[in-house]
């Protein structure tokens, strides 16, 4: 079989259904929610077609900037941790038997499932006083009484790194599979420690597969919805969870549009970062 | 014409002309094979003939009807790919009665032609076994009798046995060769490897640099190459440069030698194979003088290099046809203008 | 000692993952109708209740309606796309590949945001089979990547020699591309089929209001306080995703769906 150019109207036709349906419902949606954006928003929840600003300047308020901050640092911490811990684990992952690895993907993809909904209701019991991990501590003796470790920062962050620390190994996996064994094992018959050979060998072979996982892994912190709404104070949610506050609870559609669209630029330069920083090391290689 | 033509048949891939200009006539019935280095074009030819690819000027004709337009499923031919391409999804009988099956041939046909045919190819009662439990040389087979399936008008095989160790693929070729006599079809077979090219054909198509350089039976182009491109990559041999002197002689390795003349009385090239060139002792008649500089001994052959002006000379000899030389030693190298092939520079 | 070291850091890991999940078992089994661990008696009772009650099963139902349908249509839009993507020369078509991806890629609420104000805008917002398509737009990428995968996994010379034996295109794809194609077929379907379940902001923000899938009826149960069943129904949906990605494994290449190489490992 050749690969050939379609020649008639009819070897078109394959391509017809899923056009129509990504375009009608994924991109006319996306021009709608960029249209509202610049609408009117009335009382009670409804809005009128116009061409105003006014939804974006809201974004020029030192409540909004604080919120942007907050959610660029969590997602960025997030990142951090989840690369910290994917990268060895992962590279730990590749050197298990293929039944052992089955097992851990089995395990990592069920994780990475789960819903929002049921990772904050998960971590939202352990960190809680009558059910919480604080209980076990008590039973050891280690505690005196059990106390709710939510809300709070530092439960917001093990929630997010705890829904995304699947997502950095299923990303890292197909680079370090791929690495050559035999790096590693030319290092060690060079003297290196196994540690040392990780850090001096795996680390930097994977630069590029690094620094492309950490700006996913951000990319994906930034969509986190509910954890922080779930597992944090009101200073603590981010422009995913103002979105949705405002979209559903404020009724304040207009608004949300905006700080969509705004997300969609925020993660869009996020992925140019990451071609760019991909293609620049590839030129220089 | 009965059988398969090829009328200037070009391919250009971008700027790059994979084959050009080819002409051939292939007669019904012979065994063909398509020789030469990679990149020369061979299977980009054969894979137009097959209608995978389309040439982008020229013409194919199957016994006089014009196909270069047919697609190939419309093609009434048989092809076995360099992977094999055996379907992993099935078995040995269905892989073989694939074509029988999605023309909806009825079932008791389809198990009497997968019967007759893994006779053929000496592996009865395989056909429900999966295609990923045979050995390598079961498989080839399996893919020859799948090609064969339909009784095509024509066979066409890519680099067929390259993945077979050296002995299976030597056994493979004797089959291959009387398969093709008993069913009498016209076969294509598209190798690198001479012995095989040798082994099977009944037509040598030597190509190089997407041209055909030479297209004859096997003996005439190892004889009668028709250019120093042909006389290299077939065997071994060794060319030496020649000259026309004032006198007219034709002149080689410093020495005049009678009998043979330069095309044009001009420069040329001689092609000689090494068991052509005999060896005598130092300034016997006619013969050039060169020094031994190197004796492979290979118990059945021996190889002798010589340096005679310069200029490198392979002999092989058997041990008795041979004088004793030793590395150093001063020896007659005796060129036959017989034997010898002049050959355009 | 590297090797003790790297079982201690695989268990601390194990650890962090299944440790909210056992504490969510362990409340689940509690048997009185109070968040308690270690768990103070043993009883079922939450998990019959799922059934039992007419809520939790209504909204079970209607998870599992809207995961087999939405992951069905998913996998109706992925497959000729992606056959259409293997099959032609076409750059232009790149283009709805990276449509296709770009849902899943995108922060979530961005695409819930976008399908809200285009179903509000058409005047079907609330319909349930609006939060079908929703969720096949949303999750298409995974079929469409399990199936690329597939398609580029096809050795060409399999289609060319089917051609050479007489069949042509639709024959073909019928006889040797759909047979070769299924496993990535069944596990694209499997993929959405498990997500889709799971899905909470884009069924939120469709169907929200009309219609409780099982996410938002934990999360709604959330907001009002505390029931046991919400325990049962997270351990109940734990289990399914593991069983259902066991299946693709035991069935199926899974580290090849996620990037490994065949050859490499025996």
């Amino acid at each position: 079989m050749r690969r050939e150019t379609p020649q008639r109207l009819t070897d078109y036709a394959p391509i017809a259904f899923p056009a129509i349906m990504l375009t009608v419902f994924f991109v006319i949606p996306f021009g709608t929610m960029i249209s509202v954006s610049f609408f009117q928003r009335q009382q009670g929840g409804f809005y009128t077609p116009a061409f105003v600003f006014s939804n974006y300047e809201r974004f020029l308020s030192l409540f909004f900037a604080n919120v942007l901050g907050f959610s660029l640092m969590l997602a960025v911490l997030v990142a951090i941790c989840c690369v910290v811990l994917g990268v060895p684990f992962t590279y730990l992952l590749t050197r298990l038997t293929r039944r052992a690895q089955i097992i851990w993907m089995v395990v990592l993809l069920s994780v990475l499932s789960l819903s929002e909904v049921i990772i904050g209701f998960a971590w939202s019991t352990l960190f809680s006083r009558t059910a919480g991990i604080t209980n076990l501590l008590v039973v050891l003796g280690l505690m005196e009484k059990a106390v709710a470790l939510s809300p709070g920062f530092p439960a917001v962050l093990t929630a997010m790194v705890y829904q995304a620390l699947p997502y950095t190994i299923l990303v890292l996996y197909p680079a370090l599979i791929r690495l050559d064994p035999t790096l590693t094992e030319a290092a060690r018959t060079l003297g290196a420690s196994p540690l040392r050979a990780f850090f001096t060998v795996v680390v930097p072979a994977l630069r590029t597969t690094i620094m492309a996982t950490l700006i996913m892994v951000f990319i994906f912190a930034l969509g986190s919805y509910l954890l922080p709404q779930i597992l944090g104070r009101p200073q603590h949610w981010t422009l995913s969870v103002l979105i949705t506050d405002q979209a559903i609870y404020q009724s304040n559609m207009p608004f949300a549009a905006a700080m969509a669209v705004f997300l969609v630029l925020v993660t869009l330069a996020m992925v140019a970062l990451t071609l760019f920083a991909g293609r620049k090391r590839e030129a220089a290689t | 014409m009965s059988g398969l033509t090829l009328n200037s048949v070009r391919k250009d891939f971008g700027s790059f002309t994979a084959v050009n200009d080819v002409q051939l006539a292939v007669p019904q019935g012979t065994f063909v094979c398509m020789l030469g280095p990679s990149g020369c074009g061979k299977t980009t030819l054969l894979r137009m003939i097959a209608g995978l690819d389309l040439p982008t000027s020229g013409e194919i004709l199957l016994d006089g009807e014009d196909i270069t337009a047919v697609p190939t499923h419309k093609r009434n031919l048989g092809m076995v790919f360099q992977s094999l391409a055996l379907f992993p999804h099935l078995s040995v009988g269905e892989n073989i009665a694939y074509p029988l099956r999605i023309r909806g041939a009825p079932r008791e046909e389809q198990r009497r032609r997968v019967d007759e045919l893994l006779a053929m190819i000496h592996l009865p009662g395989y056909a429900d076994r999966p295609v990923a439990k045979l050995s390598g040389g079961q498989r080839q087979r399996v893919a020859i009798a799948r090609a064969l399936t339909r009784s095509p008008k024509l066979f066409l095989l890519d680099e067929p046995l390259s993945a077979l160790d050296a002995k299976l693929r030597e056994a493979m070729q004797v089959e291959l060769r009387q398969l093709q006599q008993q069913l009498g079809i016209t076969t294509i077979v598209v190798t690198h490897d001479q012995r095989e090219a040798m082994t099977m054909a009944d037509t040598v198509v030597v190509m190089n640099q997407g041209q055909i350089r030479q297209a004859a039976s096997p003996m005439e182009i190892y004889r009668r190459p028709a250019d120093t491109f042909v006389a290299d990559f077939i065997g071994s041999t060794n060319l030496i440069d020649m000259y026309t002197d004032s006198a007219g002689r034709a002149v080689a390795l410093d020495q005049a030698i009678p009998g043979l003349s330069a095309p044009g009385g001009g420069k040329a090239v001689i092609s000689v194979r090494p068991e052509d060139v005999h060896l005598t002792a130092p300034g016997s008649d006619g013969t050039i003088t060169g020094t031994v500089t190197f004796v492979r001994d290979l118990g059945g052959t021996i190889e002798t290099f010589i340096d005679c002006a310069g200029q490198q000379i392979i002999a092989v000899s058997t041990p008795r046809s041979r004088p004793e030389v030793t590395v150093g030693q001063p020896v007659g190298v005796l060129l036959d203008p017989g034997v010898c092939v002049v050959l355009d520079r | 000692m590297s090797h003790f070291l790297r079982r201690i850091y695989f268990a601390l890991v194990g650890l962090f993952l299944a440790a909210p999940l056992i504490v969510v078992a362990g409340v689940s089994i509690n048997a009185k109708q109070t968040l308690a661990f270690p768990p103070q008696g043993f009883s079922l009772a939450w998990y019959v209740e799922i059934f039992a009650d007419t809520g939790w099963r209504n909204a079970l139902f209607a998870s599992l309606m809207l995961a087999l349908l939405s992951a069905a249509l998913a996998v109706a839009i992925a497959l000729p796309l992606a056959w259409f993507l293997w099959r032609r020369i076409a750059p232009w078509a790149n283009i709805f590949q990276l449509l296709g991806i770009a849902p899943f890629t995108l922060p979530p609420v961005i695409t819930a945001l976008g399908l809200l104000t285009f179903w509000a805008a058409t005047g079907f917002y609330g319909h349930p089979w609006t939060a079908v398509v929703s969720h096949a737009i949303f999750f298409v990428t995974l079929p469409l990547v399990t199936l690329s995968l597939g398609f580029s996994a096809i050795e060409r010379s399999l289609v060319e020699a089917a051609a050479t034996m007489g069949a042509d295109d639709r024959t073909i794809f019928r006889t040797v591309v759909l047979p070769l194609i299924t496993p990535y077929l069944v596990s694209g379907y499997a993929f959405a089929f498990v997500l889709s379940l799971n899905e909470y902001i884009v069924a939120y923000m469709t169907v929200g209001f009309t219609m409780e899938t099982l996410p938002i009826k934990i999360f709604n149960a959330l907001r009002y306080g505390y029931t046991p069943t919400m325990a049962s129904v997270t351990v109940l949906f734990v289990i399914l995703a593991a069983v259902i990605y066991s299946l693709i494994a035991r069935y199926g290449d899974l580290l090849k769906l996620l990037g490994a190489n065949p050859e490499e490992k025996p």
